[in-house]
């Protein structure tokens, strides 16, 4: 199959293009860099703009691995695995540290991540002001000009109405002190793993073609009120399977008469976990 | 900023020479005036007389085509038709408020009538949950609302509620100039004596300045302390609101007064 597309599917040009796109959008953390996203054959909503991303990173010699919800092995994460198998010939893992690069689209991987390491994020929205202002020129002056009070009016409606910020995946958070960004529908659970984070984080939204970036060790807060500061979920469960108590669960909807189970979402930690304790 | 006389001795605010272009259509032209802090002044006409206008490009929501709108801000004596934009927006959220005819373009619907009045605190760096809730609350009591419907959407209100609404949400931040673009148009007759007795002990207490465009020459004659009276985009008579009201010397607003229906 390698020989009929070029490596990685898209075309030289195509991937250049995005990697002009993706160097400044480091050069300028949090800021939205619009990119010529191209078709891919998938359905938007799928990853284009996270598949975009990493055709353009990858060489010969990266590793990659791809999470869907946290999971390794659900349809998404196994096709587009596959994908660059077969495009490009590259060795694909399931492990976090072996990994070059790294696409998901809900999580962060558990384990932490290291200098050198790229994540790179299927973004739906970009745009994280789209919902108290739907007008694109307009958003752009509020992100130029630093006018940010209307995001907190979304966070002012949540307590309101909730007693508590309800927000709960991609909560918006302020990068390098500067630019508002939505983190992509990753849980609110991770924000805190994007601080000073060593690794690159890149997030690409192949509908809005749009791309953004946090580089290695960047100050990424989280936005809330002096009276109501953010706060991470907890669980009263530990995880079914190995029983760990600091990770991000999934509660499964186990029979019709109302028993649950709570486990990791993280597959691969939760494995590693597993046989931690067995041995 | 450009080279004037002490800020203390100038005017709040001084239109000079402006002039609006559509095209070749004449929105308004050759407007000249000044507002001391304090005054309110009533600008009257009837409709397409170019009140709106006028007041939109005062307000920085229109290009100007010529002319000087001169705002005296806490960062200067500054054209606000040549000034930078992040300036412009800056000195519009903070110092100034714009109250229109349709409280759907002043407010946002879907969020709740605490949120409207919190919005421009937050986006002037108040970041305290209590402390807004607090002010919006001593807000909605100053314009007569209810504050158990604090957490209602503005879409439940009824039309005199929203604006007064509108008026808290742009008095909050204690603005230098308050511009009303129609406020009591589409209301009924006891909604507007209403919201007008609002607005007259807001005047008074607060020492508000106040631009106020009407078609509505009863709402003139009881808010503001002079008239400028428009037709076809400009100015052609001004004076004290009595004097205007009761001794018109142009035709055109003597037309205007015996116009006005008496019961």
């Amino acid at each position: 199959m390698t020989h009929i597309y070029n490596f990685a599917y898209l075309d030289e040009q195509s991937k250049k293009m995005i990697r002009r796109s993706i160097l400044k959008a480091i050069a300028i953390p949090g800021f939205q860099v619009p990119f010529g996203g191209r078709e891919m054959p998938l359905p938007y909503g799928w990853g284009t703009g996270g598949i975009q991303l990493t055709a353009s990173l990858l060489g010969k010699h990266d590793v990659l691995k791809v999470i869907d919800q946290g999971s390794d092995d659900t349809v998404n994460a196994v096709s587009i695995k596959d994908f660059f198998k077969k495009t490009a010939g590259i060795a694909i893992t399931e492990s976090t540290p072996t990994a070059s690069i790294i696409q998901t689209r809900h999580r962060i991987p558990e384990t932490p991540l290291k200098a050198g390491q790229i994540m790179v994020y299927q973004v739906p929205i970009p745009e994280p002001l789209q919902f108290i202002e739907p007008r694109r020129p307009e958003t752009a002056k509020m992100h130029a000009f630093e006018e940010y009070g209307a995001m907190y009016v979304k966070l002012y409606e949540d307590i309101s109405k909730h007693d508590r910020i309800v927000t709960a995946f991609d909560y918006p958070a302020q990068v390098n002190h500067r630019y508002i960004m939505s983190p992509s529908p990753i849980p609110k659970f991770d924000n805190p793993k994007l601080h000073q984070s060593p690794a690159i984080h890149l997030f690409g939204a192949g509908r809005e073609k749009r791309i953004y970036a946090i580089p290695p060790y960047t100050d990424v807060h989280s936005l809330d009120f002096e009276d109501y500061p953010f706060e991470l979920e907890t669980w009263k469960q530990s995880c079914a399977f190995c029983g760990s108590k600091t990770t991000f669960l999934d509660e499964i909807i186990t029979d019709d008469k109302g028993s649950r189970l709570f486990v990791c979402s993280d597959t691969e930690f939760c494995h590693i976990n597993q046989t931690k304790d067995a041995s | 900023m450009t080279g004037m006389p002490k800020q203390n001795t100038l005017p709040l605010l001084r239109v000079k020479n402006l002039s609006k272009f559509y095209g070749k259509t004449m929105g308004c032209h050759e407007i000249n005036f000044e507002l001391g802090k304090g005054e309110v002044i009533g600008i009257v006409g009837e409709s397409g007389s170019g009140k709106s206008t006028l007041l939109k490009c005062i307000a920085g929501k229109l290009d100007t085509t010529n002319g000087s709108v001169f705002f005296n801000s806490s960062f200067g004596f500054i054209d606000l038709c040549t000034t930078q934009e992040a300036m412009l927006r800056k000195i519009i959220r903070s110092q100034t408020g714009f109250v229109t005819q349709n409280s759907s373009e002043g407010l946002r619907m879907g969020i709740s009538a605490g949120g409207n009045i919190g919005e421009r605190l937050m986006a002037n760096g108040m970041r305290n949950y209590g402390q807004i809730r607090k002010i919006a609350q001593q807000w909605l009591e100053t314009v007569e609302i209810d504050t158990d419907r604090m957490d209602d959407l503005p879409s439940t209100f009824s039309g005199g509620m929203q604006q007064r609404l509108q008026i808290a949400a742009n008095l909050v931040t204690d603005p230098k100039i308050i511009l009303m673009d129609e406020p009591t148009s589409g209301l009924d007759v006891s909604v507007q004596a209403r919201l007008i007795d609002v607005l007259r002990k807001l005047v008074s207490r607060l020492n508000l300045s106040m631009i106020l465009v009407t078609h509505d020459l009863a709402v003139a004659r009881l808010l503001s302390h002079r008239l400028y009276v428009m037709k076809e985009g400009r100015i052609i008579e001004s004076g004290l609101s009595d004097q205007i009201l009761d001794d018109p010397r142009e035709p055109y607003t003597q037309l205007l007064v015996s116009s006005i229906l008496k019961p």
